[in-house]
């Protein structure tokens, strides 16, 4: 059977090519309708984000455009404080993407390259712990939050933003760090499942030698297994981002200061105050939108790798 | 190097979930020590279920999430995927358009759909002239039918992401058994149905745990939409609120996350034990 089933490829890619096939006519057909519908929701804030709201008051919201523009962008940016809001997330996403990648890697390395008898039991444990919806854990975890006593050793201040060490109210509540932390405890068990399944298709033996010469476990993980495993890093590295990104539930619970609010959590408190209209909407939520579209544009292929790699494989 | 990472989920995820188990028996108001006199047994289940107008609605939106989801979203996922799943022209616009919504946080998609959806300012009520004649349809407010519009709007990002999975799903497939049915003279109908859906049996199963889990965690949008009042409410919007935000009823909040914890439990040992018998 393998024999004949190499050779008839090449028969029926030929008979494609002969014959007019009116099914593909209708398969294009329907595909492009879907893409515009797909499009759709999109185009229309992007077309009401560029129309100033005395044009839309004028002519009625559905109306042929006269005038478009980027104020609606510039007054949400400036207004708003957007730049601000970024800066938030970057400073939540960036370290808790890098001690993701870290920690879960750690326990990956340990569990797909020893047989321990416990391996498969914190794997699960990790699993597990990512697919539980975040409410199921909120209560108690906003009371560790409010009652895990921080030393308060004063900050770094750099221009608007202030670091604190380790906490500015003395406690892991409203604080970046609490944030960060609570995104790399629940992602590395995402993170952990993706990187095991990858490691096991590297041989032990790598490992093996390099413990009989001598190295220690953290030098074989660090120099050894980690640039082994840069594609799957890549790809984790992408998927994290845009996670903790677009995360809206720890942020509104877990930070109270509103100056503190990266910009995806922030969008709702600036709804009412500054976007007082839906073209000022539009124009937020699009440039809210804009990191995580751009990355999914340059680094697609890593975007999508993450994801199957985390459900398919096993 | 396992140590650090261990301890803290179990203490920041496993261990609040077993709290929330214990607490679901007290009447604890999240202030000061938990004490014996807390303790009230299942009287905030008995509150649940017979006393808490607000419980049955938020299951049941919940399950329609659920079912809406399983039954509509899903499937459109994996057609779309077996639709790309071919030599085809544009394949690569196609599939990136379907998936750009994903990449999306579940805030700005919410905000995205207000614009479709506003009653007055919408692009729907405006183009279809309902706004004109003086009778807009209330998309978001009127508690019939706004559950039904969200998820309009949470499946236009759902459908992507099953489409992704499942495409990597159907490229694991053998080809040589997709040709052997053609020898035999299979429609690609017949193919797809008794040939390739069989085989993909596990990725099928991880499929329906990846929406389950969606449906339960479902919070973002009806909280953006309307804080997850007036139709929206859902199981998980309603332990924040008793919990967190307005009272502070601990047990009461727990008991509820106590039932979500219970649902949840389902796909995710599905998925486990899936996933972990090929990993074993």
């Amino acid at each position: 059977m393998s024999s004949l089933a190499a050779t008839r490829p090449r028969v029926r890619a030929a008979s494609a090519r002969r014959r007019f096939r009116p099914a593909r006519l209708a398969l294009h057909v329907f595909l492009t309708a879907m893409v515009l519908l797909w499009l759709f929701p999109l185009s229309w804030a992007i077309f009401e984000s560029l129309r100033p709201i005395g044009e839309t008051i004028t002519n009625g919201f559905v109306s042929w455009p006269q005038h478009l523009g980027l104020e609606n962008y510039t007054t949400v940016w400036t207004q708003a404080d957007m730049p601000y809001y970024y800066l938030n997330t970057l400073i939540i996403v960036v370290p808790g993407v890098i001690l993701t990648l870290l920690l879960a890697s750690m326990v990956a390395f340990c569990c797909s390259q020893f047989s321990w008898k416990f391996n498969l039991a914190v794997l699960m444990i990790f699993t597990a712990g990512n697919l539980l919806p975040a409410q199921v854990i909120i209560v108690p975890l906003y009371w560790i939050y409010l009652n895990t006593p921080l030393p308060m050793f004063g900050s770094i201040d750099i221009g608007r933003f202030s670091f604190a060490l380790f906490s500015d109210n003395g406690l892991l509540y409203d604080q970046y760090l609490g944030i960060i932390l609570i995104h790399v405890v629940f992602q590395t068990g995402f993170a952990t499942f993706v990187l095991s399944n990858y490691m096991k298709t590297i041989t032990k033996e790598i490992t093996e030698s390099a413990l009989v010469d001598g190295a220690n476990l953290l030098r074989i993980w660090w120099s050894v297994i980690l640039p082994l495993c840069r594609p799957a890093l890549a790809a984790l590295a992408t998927l994290l981002f845009t996670f903790m990104y677009n995360d809206f539930f720890w942020a509104l619970i877990l930070l109270k200061t509103g100056d503190r609010r990266p910009i995806t959590s922030a969008l709702n408190n600036l709804q009412g105050e500054f976007f007082i209209n839906y073209n000022l909407v539009a124009a937020g939520a699009l440039l809210a939108a804009i990191p995580p579209v751009i990355i999914f544009i340059a680094l697609q292929k890593h975007f999508v790798a993450g994801l199957t790699l985390g459900s398919t494989k096993g | 190097m396992v140590g650090v990472p261990l301890a803290l989920d179990l203490i920041l995820i496993w261990g609040p979930t077993l709290a929330s188990v214990l607490l679901s028996f007290t009447d604890w108001s999240g202030i000061g020590p938990v004490t014996e006199k807390n303790v009230v047994g299942l009287k905030n289940y008995q509150t649940l279920f017979f006393g808490y107008s607000l419980f049955w609605p938020a299951l049941e939106h919940n399950l329609i999430w659920l079912a809406f989801l399983t039954f509509v979203a899903t499937p459109m996922g994996m057609f779309l995927a077996v639709l790309l799943d071919r030599e085809l022209r544009g394949k690569r616009i196609y599939q990136s358009v379907f998936f750009l919504p994903v990449v999306l946080s579940l805030a700005v998609v919410g905000f995205i759909w207000t614009l479709q959806y506003g009653s007055s300012d919408g692009f729907i009520n405006n183009a279809t002239g309902l706004v004109k004649s003086g009778n807009p349809i209330d998309w978001l407010g009127n508690p019939s039918i706004n559950l039904y519009a969200v998820l309009v709007a949470a499946s236009w990002r759902h459908i992507g992401y099953i489409m992704v999975l499942y495409l990597a799903g159907l490229k694991s497939v053998d080809p040589s058994l997709r040709e052997a049915a053609k020898v035999d003279g299979a429609t690609e109908w017949q193919t797809f149905f008794g040939v390739v859906l069989p085989v993909m049996a596990p990725i099928n199963v991880i499929i329906v745990v990846v929406t389950a889990i969606e449906a339960l965690r479902a919070f973002d949008l009806a909280y953006i939409i309307n804080r997850g009042k007036n139709g929206l409410e859902l199981l998980s919007i309603l332990i924040t609120n008793n919990s967190i935000s307005e009272a502070s009823l601990v047990g009461f909040g727990s008991a509820i996350a106590v039932i979500l914890l219970v649902i949840s439990l389902g796909p995710i040992v599905l998925y486990l034990t899936r996933v972990m018998r090929t990993a074993a």
